[in-house]
């Protein structure tokens, strides 16, 4: 089994830096969303201490993203054919994407998917912002805090979507995860997957 | 206010389920007849003695409103417009100003709290300061800016319309100390029947727009006004003429909520789903569509 990196050791301790923060992150925000997940807050110390922490989750997290942001927009800059790719997009579920286009390094729905995160993961460091109590909050004026507080859950709900996405499809596709786990994937996987980023690393 | 046990809570916030409400009671307002009143505070006096708070001394801001705003520690404040509509007539409305406890509170609605805020079945919409986090969403969803975050303990702080007096029997304290009679207390039947013979009496008297202010935009108020000039609340201090929940809070303590869980939900069940049915994505695997599976799902076989 003939082994190719795909993330090196920086890579992925961002990555899981920033998993472990929107974790924790949705948690605690979940619980101030709906009574349902009000329970949520037993996790962190109560509900005055989920209140503390999620801000400052929130804000960690966000900066580790920037990092990320930073290390993959190039590779993820729509094309055509990323277009073409996300349309067949029941081709692809179908585990039929041989007939979608070639992939390279990223295939049209990882790359929705980064711009998804990255629009979400913006919005809601500012409109977070504009409703953290009690440091800012009071410094804005009231229909601007409801403005926040509703956008905020609006692309967190995006976010949280976006992310079980991201997740299942490390799942289904098999072989993927190990890419952020150990940082290799195997030949085949990425013949199979992503063909001509195959073409790219083995010249 | 404190937690001791109730039978007759109408609404609990972050509460889905129904709250004990067994004991009914007749809903209480207290009616505040702005034209009788005289701006001596006695009535914040009697606020800050009753519930035991004393606000830091302020500095004056030009007015006679003393402290100048709303404070954790100041539930009710005197505000004094000085009007001029007619020429050479000078209106001094003073409006004591303080929680308006509405039948359909902004606040309890925007709290994510369970139990930090109640309303009673007598309409008193109060903050159980125990169970506050102080997110301050209480202070977005209020149409009146009535809630205040202390800066000591991080809890939200507003008028308790004295519930702790009323569930004995009491009148609030505000209007125990009232000397001119402007504040009255009673079933809210009983206070929009007092309001009316004040309002036939205001318009004999020339107040043609004389009117009870019970804003219907909120579902009514168990706080209510009886106003000279009914068609312009705005007057008194910038009194919302129609006050209402904010549409952004509308949505985002409404329909946001059911339908961003529903959509997480189905999200993840449409995943596993999925994956039962098509199976992994698996570039060693076997193709299974070219023929290397057998057959023997045949219920016969």
């Amino acid at each position: 089994m003939k082994l190719i990196k795909r993330y090196s050791d920086p890579e992925r301790i961002n990555h899981w830096f920033v998993a472990i923060c929107f974790v924790l992150a949705a948690l605690s925000g979940l619980a101030f969303f709906h009574p349902a997940f009000a329970f949520l807050t037993n996790l962190f110390g109560g509900g005055p201490w989920t209140r503390i922490l999620h801000p400052f989750i929130g804000v960690t997290m966000f900066l580790a993203f920037v990092l990320m942001m930073l290390r993959y927009w190039q590779a993820n800059t729509m094309a055509p054919e990323d277009r073409q790719w996300l349309s067949q997009w029941r081709d692809v579920i179908s585990n039929h994407e041989e007939k979608a286009p070639e992939v390279g390094r990223y295939n049209g729905g990882q790359k929705a998917i980064f711009w998804l995160m990255v629009t979400c993961m913006i919005v809601l460091v500012i409109t977070g912002i504009l409703f953290w109590r009690p440091w800012f909050a009071g410094f804005f004026p009231i229909w601007l805090v409801r403005m926040a507080a509703l956008l905020h859950s609006v692309a967190a709900t995006a976010l949280i979507i976006g992310t079980i996405v991201h997740i299942y499809a490390a799942i289904w596709v098999t072989g993927t995860l190990r890419a952020m786990v150990r940082g290799t994937v195997t030949e085949r996987w990425a013949r199979k997957h992503h063909p001509a980023w195959f073409r790219e690393v083995s010249k | 206010m404190s937690s001791l046990q109730s039978l007759d809570i109408a609404q609990r916030s972050a509460t889905t389920a129904p709250s004990p409400s067994i004991r009914q009671s007749p809903e209480v307002a207290k009616l505040i007849d702005v034209s009788t009143c005289i701006g001596c505070k006695a009535c914040q006096v009697a606020c800050m003695q009753w519930n035991d708070l004393r606000d830091e001394v302020g500095t004056n801001a030009g007015t006679y409103d003393n402290p100048n705003d709303l404070t954790p520690e100041s539930w009710t404040v005197m505000r004094f417009s000085e009007v001029v509509q007619e020429e050479n007539r000078l209106e001094w409305l003073i409006r004591k100003d303080g929680c308006m406890h509405c039948a359909e509170p902004g606040c309890l609605k925007a709290c994510p709290a369970p139990g930090a805020i109640v309303q009673y079945a007598n309409g008193i919409v109060d903050f159980i300061s125990e169970n506050c986090i102080g997110c301050g969403y209480c202070v977005a969803g209020c149409p009146f800016d009535v809630p205040r975050i202390s800066k000591k303990d991080n809890k939200a702080y507003k008028c308790s319309l004295c519930s702790d007096r009323v569930s004995v029997g009491l009148e609030p304290a505000c209007v125990k100390a009232c000397p001119t009679g402007a504040i009255h207390f009673g079933t809210k039947e009983d206070m929009h029947e007092y309001a009316a013979t004040r309002i036939v009496d205001l318009k004999e008297r020339g107040y043609a727009q004389a009117a009870v202010y019970d804003p219907q935009g909120v579902g009514g108020t168990h706080v209510m006004y009886v106003l000279q000039h009914g068609d312009k609340p705005e007057l008194y201090h910038n009194l919302p003429a129609n006050p209402r929940i904010s549409a952004m809070v509308g949505l985002w303590k409404g329909i946001a909520k059911p339908l961003a869980t529903a959509a997480i939900g189905l999200t993840a069940l449409f995943g596993f789903f999925h994956f039962i049915k098509m199976g992994p994505n698996d570039a060693e695997a076997p193709e299974e569509h070219d023929g290397n599976v057998v057959r023997n799902d045949d219920p016969r076989a």
